[in-house]
């Protein structure tokens, strides 16, 4: 079987400055991969070239065989994404804004209303469902990113940082939800949490200056007696010694 | 298009969780309403038509629509909304149409609260009512082709200061191009650009279509010119989209 997320010598520059250099990987359908990086690595970027939001300067990315330049629509189809920050309508109600995500997304009357229920429940967002998103605190203005994202059930998930801003209760909960649904999709998120590489992630790549310097599990990583920190340190202040 | 509607019933419902509707629309008909009494002698003309009411539109249209769409790609930028709206499964001509049907349907909502002015000549006289209507369709079509160059230029900078002072230049040169200062001026010096300059009016062809002469050439010249500056805008927005 195809990979759900194919990455293809990936590139992106601004200008002189070369964002995302020659990033190429391949996601399975299970697998959990965490994108490691010091701020400015390129993780966003390359998270960005994903949903189409960046045209690539070179190379290309495929979502479920969909190539994001050529088929774009399809591609985001297919795809369930949150942007860094977790941007939504400020003056939109909670379930108006998610309406509004399903009735673009295509579904409408019955169908709707339960993708709509589901996506709260999954995101414990029944509590504010009537609020306007201006006036929830910034752990429920994520989780409704969150929502918006998981609300067609897409087979690949794309999130940047999705436990930023959240207290630890709300991090163990987004961790459990990302858990539970793993294994039959293929899911990228950006942290720069090393813990939550090791509690969630199948897989860890850890980029820097916008290259690859590492793709492993996060146990081969630890393998020679060290954390996953060490490593990360290690590698990245290395190159950028270089 | 089915999209396209949809990302404009949200735009919509947005204006009116804001305050930006109602300023913009007390605004617009608190001024319309005044320059046309006061300033185009509503009562003094002893004519049963919305003359003057049509001649100022165009005027303070200039104005409030880039008011109204310097906000409209800047806003996005500044929530980071626009990396949502752009990562859906649409097509970006999607959005843009969206963006504007918006704001066009707002600008034919201020236009239809004029209503009292048309009670009242009706009251007073026995105006040509065709004309009347003719005259409302072709502040909508002004409407439009100013608010297609606003959301072009509101692609173009993050910054909404900038979206609004280059719309009103660039809105002001097209309303001013078959005026007798700029074509006599051209005329003299490179003849051919004051044929192009004429040709490119929009209030020449605003005048006409208030008089109530329908030419189809006219309403095809509107929206063709609404369509070149949408298109511009996807075009921008393209490029410019994650800057």
């Amino acid at each position: 079987m195809a990979a759900l997320i194919e990455i293809e010598r990936l590139t992106k520059r601004f200008g002189a400055f070369t964002a995302v250099d020659d990033v190429s990987f391949t996601v399975n359908r299970g697998e959990v991969v965490g994108f490691l990086g010091p701020n400015g690595a390129g993780k966003s970027t390359t998270m960005k070239m994903l949903a189409g939001f960046v045209t690539p300067s070179a190379g290309t990315a495929r979502i479920c065989g969909q190539d994001v330049i050529e088929a774009p629509v399809a591609a985001k189809r297919a795809l369930g994404y949150l942007p860094e920050g977790a941007p939504t309508y400020p003056e939109m109600t909670v379930t108006g804004f998610l309406a509004f995500i399903a009735r673009i997304r295509g579904f409408s009357g019955a169908e709707a209303t339960e993708r709509m229920a589901r996506a709260m429940a999954m995101t414990q967002l029944e509590g504010v469902r009537l609020q306007p998103i201006e006036t929830l605190s910034k752990g429920f203005k994520r989780r409704v990113g969150l929502a918006q994202a998981l609300l067609h059930d897409p087979p690949v998930l794309v999130l940047d940082e999705p436990t930023d801003g959240l207290d630890p209760n709300q991090k163990h909960e987004v961790r459990e939800l990302i858990r539970r649904m793993a294994p039959e999709k293929a899911i990228v998120i950006s942290t720069h949490i090393l813990e939550e590489v090791d509690a969630v992630c199948t897989r860890a790549i850890i980029i820097a200056r916008g290259k690859v310097l590492a793709d492993a599990t996060p146990k081969e990583l630890e393998a020679p007696g060290k954390t996953l920190e060490q490593v990360f340190r290690d590698l990245t202040l290395k190159q950028e010694a270089a | 298009m089915r999209a396209a509607l949809l990302v404009a019933r949200r735009e919509l419902s947005g204006y009116f969780a804001t305050p930006v509707a109602y300023v913009f629309i007390v605004i617009f008909l608190m001024m319309a309403g005044a320059m046309t009494f006061s300033l185009g002698g509503f009562f003094n003309r002893g004519q049963a038509d919305l003359g003057p009411f049509f001649g100022f539109v165009p005027w303070l249209f200039l104005f409030l629509v880039p008011a109204l769409t310097m906000r409209l790609w800047a806003e996005e930028r500044r929530l980071g909304t626009i990396e949502l709206l752009l990562t859906l499964p649409m097509a970006q001509w999607q959005a843009v149409l969206g963006k504007f049907l918006a704001a066009w349907a707002f600008c034919a909502i201020a236009l239809a609260l004029t209503f009292p002015l048309v009670m009242t000549v009706n009251f007073l006289g026995r105006p040509d009512n065709g004309v009347v209507a003719a005259g409302y369709g072709a502040c909508l079509l002004m409407a439009g082709a100013y608010l297609a160059i606003g959301s072009a230029m509101s692609a173009m900078t993050k910054n909404q200061v900038i979206a609004f002072v280059l719309a009103v230049a660039v809105c002001f040169l097209f309303a001013v191009a078959g005026s007798a200062l700029v074509t006599d001026f051209l005329s003299q010096r490179m003849p051919v650009l004051a044929e192009v300059a004429r040709a490119l009016s929009l209030t020449e062809r605003f005048n006409g279509l208030t008089r109530g002469v329908i030419a189809l050439r006219d309403v095809v010249f509107f929206a063709s010119f609404i369509g070149f500056w949408l298109f511009v805008n996807a075009v921008v927005l393209d490029h410019r989209k994650a800057d």
